[in-house]
């Protein structure tokens, strides 16, 4: 295993573990459904029970991503949203909280176009933990994941059913942070896992590490949350959280005035249920 | 540049074209594309596999193709000798299907069930859907709701050979966004299910496997012009949208210096007015659809649509194959515009009683740019990469006539 960069995700997964409970990740898109708006959502989050924040970087081809989370990006790139600005949104926030871990999910061609190196020194100022970036495979991991362990970052990698037993010690190789399970063989906010194929599939991954593993693709309610977190170290909810923002939009694509509340009030029982999901054990 | 010993070794084994290519797909994905990526290493280097393909390039495509002197044109520009590569006479009336029977024949090797593709234009998804009906496997072609729209003859012809079209809304409803679409159903069914990519272009193995399958063209060339002039051609020029017709025709040349090598871009309304689709002209390498290559994008990394007469060439990227080649300087991109284009329909149907697509439209206009100061022993070859039937409707209401 590669260095491990020490950030506030480490820390947090640590007091989760003190607690005994497993962790509450939220996705949600910058600057969706508009600047002001995704930026009191962002402001709500941990004190709604997210334990740890995961912004999405809008860009105008999410290939493994639904319809929800397609159209939250492109209604953020049309409200000027872009990745500069979602950092400069990243260091606003670390003024009133510096503990909750902050994660970065989106796509390369935003960041390879900001340029590496300035990306990732620019990231980590404004208070980056963390890195999720859905087409880097460790084929490509001199792009960005072996550089962004050099700046400090944790590069956290994206796990599927289809990984093979043989092939996740190849993922888990430089794999920090956390393992980011995908539940389903499919595209985001679609269909849903059954708990107990991922229990098995959470069970291969922490075979082989000891980083905690998350657990998301179609999460939806706090039902299930409970149960997938039940076997998992995190449960992640992304387009649950941004179909709300589009079931409170007006005809005209603005936000209506009780979209922040719906969106914190979703986050708070889907929290409740994550909360109230009993530990198992980690397989040692 | 640096002189290299071939052009022609590429890709590299981490599937490469210098920073061009790669891998760049969700892990849900790479395992399969690991799998295609084995199985094909396989494949080429098997007789029987490459018996099937000639036998079916042969007696079921119509292959060879002709290798056509234009005499007419020829006189016309007063320069250099003008040839035409007539891949618009394969059947099915373009080159897209030299690939997916390359293709389907690897589907079918490697056990899957269904096929999925994406078209613009709709010729990919065409050609696709007629493999598809060949070896009897259920295929599901993902188009542009916008191109559902404008390619009606194609629609109806991919549902008589048994398809199923889904229109594609996400995104703006574009080439691009069909592409994203085959992606997220080939993550969603990645068991049973092949992807059929259209072009040179796409996650390794994609743009070499591709490139491989359309080299027939160059070969046959090669050969044929061998045949009629007892030489190499000094001048090739080939239309260029994801660049698999060109990279077919180019490759088995890139090794003889003494032959020029033209790609040319669709510049639509032109480079300087933003709206057309080349990429190499007139974009910036970036990321996109599992390759690193030139596109076309906006400051932020935001993917722009490409625009052009020619719903053939309409996308923002290109193979990366060219893109290489473009920076190493062995090959030269250039490009033509809607109107140039229009130009060389008219010219070519009226001459040569060949009505082309306007895809190879953007190369004659190309070619009719620089024969004329060309020496009469000058050999063009102009890869004639598609026919014209599917365009008659773009064309009709260009020129002001009410079908």
């Amino acid at each position: 295993m590669s260095k491990q960069p020490e950030t506030r995700i480490a820390k947090r997964f640590k007091k989760l573990q003190d607690e005994g409970r497993p962790g509450f990740v939220t996705f949600t898109t910058a600057g969706d459904p508009d600047l002001e708006t995704s930026v009191r959502i962002l402001n709500g989050l941990a004190d709604a029970g997210a334990d740890l924040i995961e912004i999405g970087v809008p860009f105008s081809d999410p290939m493994a991503d639904g319809p929800a989370i397609q159209a939250s990006s492109l209604r953020a790139i049309k409200g000027g949203m872009s990745l500069r600005k979602t950092l400069g949104i990243v260091a606003d926030y670390r003024k009133k909280d510096d503990e909750t871990p902050i994660v970065l999910m989106g796509y390369y061609n935003p960041i390879y176009i900001y340029g590496v190196d300035v990306f990732l020194a620019d990231a980590k100022k404004a208070g980056v933990d963390g890195l999720i970036v859905v087409d880097l495979p460790p084929e490509e991991e001199a792009e960005l994941c072996l550089p962004a362990l050099d700046a400090g970052i944790n590069f956290i990698y994206l796990t599927a059913p289809t990984t093979t037993d043989a092939r996740l010690p190849r993922v888990l190789e430089h794999a920090s942070g956390f393992v980011y399970f995908v539940s389903i063989t499919g595209i985001t906010g679609t269909r849903s896992a059954v708990t107990a194929d991922v229990a098995g599939h959470v069970g291969r991954i922490r075979a082989k590490t000891d980083l905690p593993v998350a657990v998301g693709f179609g999460i939806r309610t706090p039902e299930q949350a409970a149960e997938i977190a039940s076997v998992a170290d995190a449960a992640v909810v992304g387009s649950a959280l941004v179909d709300q923002i589009t079931a409170n939009l007006d005809d005209n694509g603005k936000p209506g005035p009780g979209t922040v509340d719906a969106v914190l009030g979703l986050v708070k029982s889907l929290a409740e249920g994550v909360r109230g999901a009993r530990k198992t054990e980690k397989a040692s | 540049m640096t002189k290299l010993n071939t052009f022609r070794s590429g890709v590299d084994e981490t599937g490469h074209f210098g920073i061009y290519g790669g891998r760049f797909v969700a892990e849900t994905l790479m395992p399969l594309i690991l799998d295609v990526e084995k199985a094909w290493e396989e494949a080429r280097h098997d007789d029987d596999f490459w018996a099937e393909f000639d036998y079916l390039m042969k007696h079921y495509v119509g292959r060879p193709s002709p290798l056509y002197f234009a005499e007419r044109l020829t006189e016309q520009f007063g320069g250099a000798k003008v040839y035409f590569k007539r891949d618009e006479l394969n059947h099915t009336g373009a080159h897209k299907i030299n690939n997916t029977i390359g293709q389907i024949l690897l589907a079918r090797r490697m056990g899957k069930k269904r096929i999925i593709a994406e078209t613009g234009a709709g010729q990919h998804g065409v050609a696709t859907a007629t493999v598809c009906a060949l070896f009897g496997m259920p295929c599901v072609v993902y188009m542009g709701e916008t191109d559902v729209e404008r390619q009606k003859p194609n629609v109806f012809r991919m549902r008589l050979l048994g398809a199923e079209i889904v229109p594609v809304t996400a995104g703006t409803g574009t080439l691009k966004d069909a592409m994203n679409e085959a992606l997220r159903d080939w993550v969603a069914n990645v068991e049973e299910t092949f992807y059929i990519i259209g072009t040179a272009a796409g996650p390794h193995p994609y743009p070499a496997m591709v490139r491989d399958f359309q080299c027939i063209i160059g070969n046959e060339t090669r050969e044929q012009m061998q045949e009629m002039e007892g030489r190499l051609p000094d001048t090739l020029v080939a239309a260029i949208g994801g660049g698999s017709n060109a990279i077919g025709l180019f490759h088995p040349f890139l090794d003889d210096d003494s032959v020029n090598i033209i790609g040319v871009e669709a510049a639509g309304h032109g480079i300087e007015s933003g709206e057309h689709c080349a990429s190499l002209n007139g974009g910036r390498p970036g990321v996109l659809h599992g390759n690193r290559t030139y596109l076309l994008q906006d400051e932020d990394g935001q993917i722009k649509d490409g625009y052009s007469i020619s719903a053939g060439l309409d996308y923002p990227g290109i193979g990366p194959e060219h893109a290489w080649l473009r920076d190493i300087g062995r090959v030269e991109y250039v490009s033509a515009t809607d109107v140039e284009a229009l130009e060389a329909f008219k010219l070519c149907t009226a001459k040569e009683g060949i009505i082309p697509a306007l895809e190879p439209c953007h190369a004659l206009a190309y070619v009719s740019k620089i024969a004329p100061d060309l020496p009469k022993d000058h050999l063009i070859v102009m890869n004639m990469c598609g026919r014209g039937d599917k365009d008659i409707f773009a064309v009709a209401e260009r020129f002001g006539f009410d079908m």
